[in-house]
């Protein structure tokens, strides 16, 4: 790492966006400190680095803080142009086709797929889980066009889309375990399927991923809270 | 087809963005007014994952979504009027800002116009508070980046002709609460690429009572 560089993630070990900018750091090789929010109780830093959302994942570097969990990841690759392999490819039109996929997953994947784990209503559920199996359909394609035969979205090597997606491996892979439902089926994707198995095994990524079984945990006390709260605001 | 080509709608802020950026670094280009209505085989073709206007195509490669279009022209023709600073932070910045008003404003705007009641209360509320946020972060600049017109600049001036719409809707004045912001959006319009590609106001609110009913 270059000398004198000072990073720190304020984050929270369940949320992907956290994930998102340890995969980064680390397919970086970057080496930062891991500062754990409460974020029932946030930190005067965290209020003070992102007064506008009040959100984590925060990056700041040497004192300065960067918001945003895509953002962040493209400002590492730039303030680190020369650390590591490259996040981004160096073409114009390459780049903004990594920029509209990265955003095509947090706009039509992991919203309706957060929409259908918070849903009140089995028909909310259903719409989200319809929505999210659309836009893993639709990425699949993207996967095939963008590997262009090798194994990630950035090619032979991982990129912003394979971080923006690999942030989400071990929700996915909780959701199996609490409903039974594979969001990568390897029968209707295969190609995410086999691409979710070889970035699950990349080094960076086993160390930036949270346990899978912990997520479960916590998903589940997440939904009994919800549902306590439901049936409190019925039984009034 | 000429090399680079805009497909858009006249009355479209985002596509407004592209105009301004390709006049400001003085691309040539083929303006296309595309039918909502019908669309053309050429737009689902180009932006067949969300059938949407703007979409650049540049030697008959399409780009989509208006930030990313932005960047790209940014990226492509790099010697002209950059949008985007060169410091990897200052460019964080921008890019925070330009996302705040896609996601915060955009949204305040859909609940304020197609709302009633308690809910255009709030939006009304909440319109009020992103525009004072933006107000409070552009501060005594010229332009959000500084002294250059940039990047949050192209991202958020072609929504100015809306702030009349948003003061019919919600009843109240955008120049009381944000004074340095109306003032940067009429220094804005001293631009040739600004004045021409924005909708005037008053279209801008018969199109949405159009589109949503009288308010």
């Amino acid at each position: 790492m270059a000398g004198g560089d000072d990073l720190k993630l304020l984050g929270a070990w369940a949320s992907p966006f956290v994930t998102r900018v340890k995969l980064a750091l680390n397919f970086k090789g970057l080496s930062f400190e891991d500062v754990e929010e409460d974020l029932s109780n946030k930190s005067e830093l965290l209020l003070s680095s992102n007064p506008v959302h009040k959100k984590v994942p925060v990056l700041v570097h040497n004192g300065k803080p960067i918001c945003e969990s895509v953002i962040i990841v493209q400002y590492i690759d730039e303030a680190f142009a020369g650390i590591g392999p490259a996040l981004l490819p160096s073409d114009p039109y390459e780049r903004a086709i990594a920029r509209f996929w990265a955003a095509y997953v947090d706009d039509k994947l992991v919203a309706p797929w957060v929409q259908s784990l918070r849903a009140k209503t089995e028909e909310e559920k259903s719409e989200g889980l319809k929505q999210t199996f659309a836009a893993v359909e639709t990425l699949e394609g993207a996967l095939r066009e963008c590997s262009k035969g090798e194994g990630y979205f950035g090619g032979e090597t991982v990129g912003l889309v394979d971080i923006s997606l690999g942030s989400l491996l071990s929700w996915l892979n909780a959701t199996e375990v609490i409903s039974g439902t594979k969001i990568f089926d390897p029968v209707k994707t295969p190609l995410l399927a086999a691409w979710m198995e070889r970035f699950s095994k990349l080094d960076a990524a086993k160390a930036a991923l949270p346990e899978v079984d912990r997520v479960v945990e916590f998903a589940k006390k997440r939904q009994a809270q919800a549902a306590a709260a439901a049936a409190a605001s019925e039984t009034k | 087809m000429a090399d680079v080509m805009l497909l858009d709608f006249w009355a479209s802020p985002f596509g407004q963005r592209c105009r301004i950026a390709l006049a400001e670094k003085g691309v040539a280009y083929e303006y296309s007014e595309q039918n909502l209505e019908q669309k053309s085989e050429l737009l689902l073709r180009s932006n067949p994952v969300h059938k949407k206007i703007p979409v650049l195509l540049h030697g008959g490669r399409p780009v989509c979504e208006s930030l990313i279009i932005l960047t790209y022209i940014d990226e492509a023709w790099p010697e002209m009027m950059p949008l985007l600073p060169r410091d990897p932070y200052a460019r964080a910045q921008a890019r925070f800002w330009a996302n705040y008003i896609d996601n915060k404003i955009v949204d305040c705007q859909t609940r304020l116009l197609t709302t009633k009641g308690e809910a255009q209360e709030q939006a009304k509320k909440d319109m009020i508070g992103a525009l004072k946020t933006l107000d409070s972060e552009l501060g005594d600049k010229d332009y959000f980046g500084g002294q250059a017109f940039g990047f949050v600049d192209v991202a958020f001036v072609t929504l100015t002709p809306w702030f009349y719409t948003y003061e019919k809707y919600g009843d109240f004045s955008v120049e009381e609460h944000c004074p340095r912001i109306v003032a940067w959006a009429a220094r804005c319009r001293e631009r040739e690429s600004v004045a021409k590609a924005l909708t005037d106001p008053e279209k801008v609110y018969e199109i949405v009572q159009e589109e949503y009913g009288a308010n």
